[in-house]
């Protein structure tokens, strides 16, 4: 047994979740790849999009994976570091705005 | 980070420069264990084992592995420190092949084939020949190198020759990485100048055609994706046109096998073409249609099996004992290498197959 929760040898695995339910298994990887295929938005947008929510999802194995795809189409560095500062932007302000909620509690609280 | 390279594997006494030892590599570990599957085993689930030669249809000509690049990918492992250079003698052999086989296109690769000092006597000569399409891989830097190349663009133009030349991205930082300090503002200034004298216009018949090849561990991505990427930054940014871009992958051979091993990327590199094996790529995979002749006149079924020193299988096995019913229909000699040709959309010499 792995001493580590995290093997970067299990994503090329990925594929065998179909084997314990095979018809499951199968719609979600059909579903997933027509997620990524061109449409509205290019393929190459949505690898930056997924590389972004890999980060904020903290997904080691979606990191390694949207990292390669995006070398592969061609995409800077500037561009995978922009993308997941949206991805940072939006989580802080996730945060940060749940202080107005903390606001409007301590102002009915002890306005 | 990896260090830009200065030296060829050869010169710097390299365990890997030794083509055999290449070999040992690509044989044992995850494919001796059977954790992956040997090449042959992989063709043979589509009965595709033996890989036969078919018609001969593209002569590709290695002049010499003389380069002024170091690049960190080379699988020929050329550079300035390497002296292998086809002579006149064997170059007027090669002519007599090229006058007398069916094949329609002549491609001359090295090194830089420029450095060759024959190089211009052979294009003149070849030229005369009528080949249909006639390729020079040229690394565009050597136009910039020295004053003697300066007027290459018009010579090329001159002759006919359609250029395809190496540009592994349009930023200057992935380019330079790969293929050294400086390689990217020479091969932007190059390809103006081809530009100039109507190479790689919409509707020249100059051809001019780029190829990508990843600078790194990974696949190249979808070849036409990467097309319409590349020419509207080139066009963009520095007002370049060009024809087309060839996707080609990566082969684990030479330098760049060297760079996988000392990066601990061999092993998930090999998954990954493992893993994007196509059997419709191996149909029309480059071997079959192609021979490729090295500097000193040896003849081989592509230039990564030249460099590998894996000779045809073939009674026929010099330029002086060409024999084109003799090489027709023999087996392409084949190793764990091969399977960067049947990756994804397939890579060759000119761009995908499948």
């Amino acid at each position: 047994m792995s001493k580590t929760y995290y093997d970067p040898a299990d994503l090329r695995k990925f594929s065998k979740i179909t084997e314990w339910s095979e018809e499951l298994g199968n719609k979600f990887f059909e579903y997933y790849g027509k997620v990524f295929e061109d449409g509205a938005l290019t393929a190459r947008e949505k690898s930056l999009i997924a590389l972004a929510v890999a980060h904020t999802e903290q997904c080691p194995y979606c990191i390694d994976a949207y990292t390669k795809d995006g070398l592969q189409r061609g995409v800077t560095k500037n561009e995978m570091m922009e993308a997941i500062h949206v991805g940072a932007a939006i989580k802080s302000g996730a945060t940060l705005v749940h202080g107005v909620q903390m606001m409007n509690k301590v102002n009915k609280l002890d306005g | 980070m990896t260090k830009v390279k200065t030296q060829s594997l050869q010169k710097k006494g390299s365990d890997l420069a030794q083509s055999n030892r290449q070999l040992e590599i690509l044989s044992n570990g995850i494919f001796q264990n059977g954790e992956l599957p040997t090449f042959k085993a992989k063709i043979s689930e589509t009965s595709q084992f033996p890989l036969k030669a078919k018609k001969l249809e593209i002569l590709q000509i290695n002049v010499g592995y003389m380069c002024n690049q170091v690049c960190e990918h080379c699988h020929v492992d050329a550079g300035p420190d390497r002296k292998e250079i086809m002579t006149r003698d064997t170059m007027r052999q090669c002519l007599e092949v090229i006058k007398n086989s069916g094949a329609h296109t002549l491609d001359l690769t090295g090194g830089a084939p420029e450095m060759n000092p024959d190089f211009r006597w052979f294009v003149e000569e070849a030229a005369k020949v009528g080949i249909k399409d006639f390729i020079v891989r040229s690394n565009l830097t050597i136009i910039r190198a020295n004053k003697k190349y300066y007027d290459l663009p018009e010579f090329f133009k001159k002759h006919n020759v359609h250029v395809v030349s190496s540009m592994p991205h349009w930023t200057r930082g992935k380019t330079d990485k790969q293929r050294g300090d400086g390689v990217f503002d020479k091969s932007i200034k190059a390809l103006q100048e081809l530009n100039a004298v109507g190479y790689g216009m919409p509707d020249s018949n100059s051809r001019l055609d780029l190829v990508y090849n990843p600078s790194g561990a990974f696949l190249p991505g979808d070849q036409m994706s990467m097309e319409k990427d590349f020419k509207k930054a080139l066009m963009e940014d520095f007002g370049i046109q060009f024809h087309n871009l060839f996707a080609i992958t990566n082969l684990p051979i030479a330098r760049f096998l060297d760079y996988l091993i000392a990066s601990e990327n061999y092993e998930d590199y090999m998954y990954q073409l493992v893993d994007a094996y196509n059997p419709a790529a191996v149909k029309n995979v480059m071997c079959t249609n192609t021979l490729s002749i090295s500097w000193d006149g040896y003849l081989f079924d592509c230039d990564f099996n030249q460099m590998l020193e894996l000779p045809v299988n073939s009674k026929a096995k010099h330029i002086s004992e060409f024999n084109e019913e003799l090489l027709e229909g023999r087996n392409i000699v084949i190793s764990q290498h091969c399977y960067g040709c049947t990756a994804g959309a397939g890579s060759s010499c000119q761009g995908v197959v499948a």
